[in-house]
């Protein structure tokens, strides 16, 4: 059970959160063609290594924010705000 | 009068022999003592065999000391019935208890079931996947499942209390052997918050099985003096009878703690550093018929000597492939056990032993392996044959000897389950002929015998060190204590554990599933060759004991079969949990009334007064119907549907999901997100809408009102409250943070009391209220506010009857007394249950999402068209709208139905067929179908391909087998022109 520092609450359990998927995937204009859309709907990056994903505080603050966590050790190296750009982590290559 | 002990030793050993405990063993009366576990106590009464094999009901014995055994799984009866798979081995005897064989009819002893052993031929490996397709499985399944499974669950109500506990600390220790101790001693001198949990219900692991001196001590006072240390420390919790099952994500790990009588206890432990100081399992050797009741693991039968003063057998052959099997060898021949002879796969032995053996006139039989073993029930002698130089075969020349047990030692493997489900990889050392550890991404050390040190004094020397470090880990200053021990010991093991001779149907690998090695062969002949495959097509390791005793040994065999070095065939990963658990420990307080507390209604105790009859409607408990006057279901359901249809029905729709939106841009956010357009909604003012998931999926409707200029009120279905209030600040949060406005979800702020039906403005004109409720003031999607029989109200002209209805909203402490004043103003207002409102929806064609629709219904599907073209600006699903498939004429569209023989019984799930071409096709489901009192037939709603077409035609239902002709209608049944809606 992951251990999550929420940017408002502090460190809590992964029980007070729920997850919300990849972050930073921009929703493409209304009048974009259907290959754009079709990316955006179903295509996700699905590393081995870090991951930009956001989460909620559902069961505290109800906040969403982002999280830097890494899928093979489940290690999270950074927590940030909804609409921050992704944190620079100097010797965390992506592999 | 009990039996005499007749195995049990004089002296010696960790039991109290001034506290004897009466137990019951199949209906005998017999004798422990405190400090015994079930096994030891049985053993010390010469029962040798204990239960049943699970597949060929082949008897067995106590197998081991510990967690691995697979012999002595038995069944306790407490308090509260039976307990199967009790493991006999690790539970402590208590006075009274009352045990039995399990997997045996009639007895333990003269079994039916044997028969399947004597067939055992028929019965390998896949053979009910291969043999038992004909007539249909169907036909074998009672039998099957009579004969199969350990042991029966108790019914009835369970007794037992089940808690769940938190706890935190900086270094938890799995284990309470000699390395368990040292590493606490190490962390708790540095300073550490330590957690120190052992699976047996007293501390010491193999140090209380063997001779040694510890820090000038004997093993028990050393134990002693060690536990005392650890207490005086105040910073050390000792927990006993309590395994570690489970080992999850960032140091999480659960402990379940058998130590209170009566009392189950889960902990979830959350630590900064663990130590895993679970030391190794020995490992059974292979050859025909190693299952007979008497043979057991070395190590363990020394156990039983050292711990319990039993001596297990009068005589037990020794086999071994290291040194270890030496030592148990003396021990149960210094307490009187005869050993006719050590059977050492190995040519050179070392000179001290050999001495040692000597000096006892213990003859050691080098290069030679056991081939077979007889005896009727239990053993009687064993068949010993010489290796060839390569120990690929054995010699013709061979001999037997008498013994009535064996002690069997084919070197220890470390148990490294936790490490494994903590994500630790595992690598094969060939040296040391086990898994050790590789890397794992945790917060993990590795210490003893559980990383390769299967001498104490390299168990010891590792162990304080890693205590101190795990300390050091955990942000202390690393202040490891310094422990001596002047025990030697050497190990040498050779690799061969599988004898080369003999019929491979009968060399068990699993003893728990009745795994053997001929099964190993046919999985691999039949290509199931990676090591996954193999363990579920065999079954080997999957059994209650998770393959402790035969994971090592089916893989040694599995690299053999296919030519492979056993790193490259690999391991199976292990998961959760480590033994198998009660479901009450993981249930525990969450059963029952806790299991998803229920939601009342602000006046629950008045619709109990009126006979409501509850249902669960998600996590609401809501009146399906009111059985006043002794009614049934659908004599209720309909007067109520009438009452409505004539006069006016009061329904309770508190349970509807209520939630505000606030702000300067809440109308831009909600135009956003509802197909419909919010934009013109003018305030006072209700519009219906339609929610989409982005793939232009149906998720929820309700209404949407302005209560102000700045302020809207949304209802959603009562089940789907939660979920779209997180799906309101999902959008709002990461999509348009720019956007300013508040989503509160109100739910249960308010109770809703729905009058509608004909009478219901004529009733509520009745009540003391500001409000105006003429048509002129309140039309159909219009709303207002005042004070209504004495409290602040909002009504809403909303309708999901079609009829004239108004939802009344007062604060929730108020809705019982406003229902009250209400049903008191008039004889012609009955309440009604939610199946009428089902029933009414149904006859107005109101959709019910979820019912109706489903994960493949688009806002298309059910007549949206029109809206989605008018609405200019975007909204969530809107563009996925515009694909070609999602605009496809040959969509399932939302349709009426009804039967062409009114008597037919039309039900929700039935589906539409083709009628043409070969093969019939379904082309779409009834989704909702009931009786309609108003126009006394069944009618339903569906969706049909091309349905929006098909009006008039008849087509083809298929239901259970059979075929029936309905019509296809519009979905609209009752009041098609709105009148009696908008009176
Ligand atoms: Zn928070």
């Amino acid at each position: 059970m992951l251990q999550i520092t929420c940017p408002y609450c502090g460190c809590r359990d992964e029980t007070e959160y729920s997850f919300g998927g990849e972050s930073h995937v921009s929703r493409p204009a209304p009048d974009a063609g259907d290959a754009e859309w079709s990316d955006y709907l179903f295509n996700r990056s699905n590393p081995r290594g870090i991951h930009y994903e956001r989460w909620q505080h559902r069961f505290g603050c109800g906040r969403w924010f982002n999280i830097a966590r890494d899928t093979v050790s489940h290690e999270i190296y950074a927590t940030y705000e909804m609409g921050d750009a992704r944190p620079d982590l100097p010797g965390k290559a992506d592999n | 009068m009990a039996k005499r002990q007749k195995n049990r030793l004089a002296e010696g050993g960790c039991i109290d022999r001034s506290k004897p405990l009466a137990f019951e063993f199949n209906g005998r009366k017999l004798q422990g003592f405190a400090g015994d576990t079930i096994a030891s106590a049985l053993l010390a009464n010469g029962i040798s065999t204990v239960s049943r094999s699970f597949k060929y009901h082949r008897p067995r014995g106590v197998f081991s000391a510990g967690v691995e055994e697979s012999g002595g799984l038995l069944t306790v009866t407490s308090g509260n019935g039976d307990i199967p798979i009790v493991r006999s081995t690790l539970t402590a005897l208590a006075e009274g208890k009352i045990i039995r064989s399990q997997n045996c009819f009639p007895s333990v002893n003269f079994d039916l079931g044997r028969s399947l052993d004597f067939s055992h031929r028929l019965w390998s490996t896949g053979f009910y996947n291969k043999t038992f397709k004909w007539p249909h499985w169907r036909w074998y399944e009672a039998t099957i499942r009579r004969l199969a499974g350990l042991g029966k669950l108790a019914s009835g109500e369970d007794n037992t209390g089940y808690f769940h506990h938190n706890l935190h600390c900086d270094v938890l220790i799995v284990g309470a052997g000699p390395a368990g101790l040292a590493a606490a001693l190490s962390a708790a001198n540095s300073g550490a918050r330590v957690v120190l949990a052992e699976q047996e219900h007293e501390v010491g692991g193999s140090l209380l099985r063997q001779a040694a001196e510890i820090d000038g001590l004997e093993p028990d006072p050393w134990i002693a003096a060690t536990l005392a240390t650890l207490r005086q420390s105040g910073n050390v919790t000792v927990m006993t009878s309590s395994t570690v099952c489970g080992y999850y994500d960032h140091n999480v790990l659960t402990i379940a703690d058998r130590s209170d009588a009566g009392v189950k206890r889960f902990w979830k432990v959350r630590t900064k550093q663990v130590v895993l100081a679970t030391g190794a399992i020995e490992q059974p050797l292979v050859f025909c018929n190693n299952d007979r009741p008497g043979i057991m693991l070395a190590a363990s039968a020394m156990a039983y000597v050292h711990r319990y003063g039993v001596r297990p057998c009068a005589s037990m052959l020794v086999a071994t492939n290291n040194d270890s099997a030496y030592a148990a060898a003396f021990s149960l021949h210094d307490h009187g056990v005869q050993i006719p002879a050590i059977v050492d796969v190995r040519e050179n032995i070392a000179p001290a032993l050999v001495q040692q053996a000597d000096q006892r006139g213990i003859p050691i039989m080098p290069g030679s392996v056991i081939i077979d073993t007889a005896g009727f029930r239990r053993l009687s002698k064993a068949r010993i044959g010489r290796l060839s130089k390569d120990a690929q075969t054995v010699l013709p020349a061979s001999r037997w000897i008498r013994c009535s047990g064996i002690a069997m030692s084919g070197g220890f493997n470390p148990t490294l389950h936790l490490y494994s489900q903590a994500g630790g990889k595992l690598h094969y050392n060939v040296q040391l002929a086990c898994f050790l550890t590789a890397t794992c991404a945790q917060q993990v050390l590795v210490a003893g015998a559980a990383n390769g040190r299967f001498l104490l004094p390299d168990a010891l020397a590792e162990s304080v060190q890693a205590g101190a470090q795990a300390a050091g880990n955990a942000g202390f200053e690393c202040r490891p204590v310094a422990i001596s021990t002047s025990v030697a010991g050497s190990y040498a093991l050779q690799a061969n554990r599988i004898s080369p001779a003999g019929d491979t149907h009968r060399q068990w690998v699993d003893w728990l599933h009745d795994v053997t090695v001929a099964d190993i062969e046919q999985a691999a002949q039949e290509n199931f060759v990676s090591v996954e495959h193999m363990k579920r097509y065999t079954s080997a390791g999957m059994s209650v004991d998770q393959g402790k005793t035969s994971n090592l040994n089916a893989l040694t065999l599995l690299a053999g079969l296919t030519d492979k070095p056993i790193e490259e065939v690999g391991t199976t990963t292990f998961r959760p949990q480590f033994m198998p658990l009660p479901m009450g420990v993981i249930a525990g307080q969450r059963r029952a009334d806790f299991y998803q507390p229920a939601r009342l209604l602000p006046a629950h105790d008045w619709h109990l007064a009126k006979d409501a009859v509850f249902e669960d409607y998600g996590a609401w408990r809501r009146p399906e119907y009111y059985a006043g006057n002794g009614k049934d279901r659908a004599e209720a359901i309909r007067a109520e549907v009438l009452s409505v249809r004539r006069n006016a029905g009061l329904f309770d729709g508190s349970p509807l999901g209520k939630i505000e939106v606030k702000g300067p841009d809440a109308g831009d956010f909600l135009n956003r997100i509802y197909v419909n357009n919010i934009q013109t909604l003018k305030t006072g003012h209700i519009r219906y809408g339609l929610m989409l998931n982005e793939n232009g999926i149906i998720i929820d409707d309700g209404v949407c009102a302005r209560l102000e200029d700045e302020l809207y009120l949304l209802s959603t279905t009562a089940a789907n409250a939660d979920r779209i209030g997180g799906w309101l600040e999902e959008w709002h949060q990461c999509e348009w943070p720019h956007l300013e406005l508040l989503i509160s979800p109100v739910t249960s702020q308010w109770a809703v009391i729905t009058i509608a039906g004909p009478d219901s403005r004529y009733i509520l004109q009745s009540i003391d209220s500001d409000i105006d409720f003429s048509a002129e003031s309140l039309p159909h999607m219009s709303l207002s506010t005042g004070v209504f029989a004495g409290v602040d109200a909002r009504v809403q002209r909303v309708s999901f009857s079609g009829e004239m209805s108004f939802e009344i909203s007062v604060a929730a402490k108020h809705g019982q007394t406003v229902i009250e004043h209400l049903l008191a103003s008039s004889a012609h207002l009955k309440p009604v249950g939610i199946e009428a409102i089902l029933v009414l929806r149904t006859e107005k064609g109101y959709l019910h999402v979820g019912a109706d629709t489903d994960g493949t219904s688009n806002a298309l599907d059910v007549g949206f068209a029109g809206i989605v073209a008018k609405k200019q600006t975007d909204f969530v699903g809107k563009r996925s709208l515009l694909r070609a498939r999602d605009q496809s004429a040959e969509r399932r569209q939302l349709v009426g139905i009804e039967a062409v023989d009114k008597h037919e019984n039309l039900q929700a799930g039935a589906h539409f067929v083709t009628t043409d071409g070969a093969a019939q096709r379904s082309e779409g489901m009834v989704t909702s179908a009931c009786y309609s009192p108003t126009l006394q037939r069944i009618i339903g709603l569906g969706m049909l391909e091309k349905g929006f077409a098909r009006k008039g035609e008849t087509v083809t239902v298929f239901d259970a087998g059979r075929t029936f002709s309905a019509r296809i209608t519009d979905p609209v049944f009752y009041d098609p022109a709105g009148e009696r809606l908008h009176a």
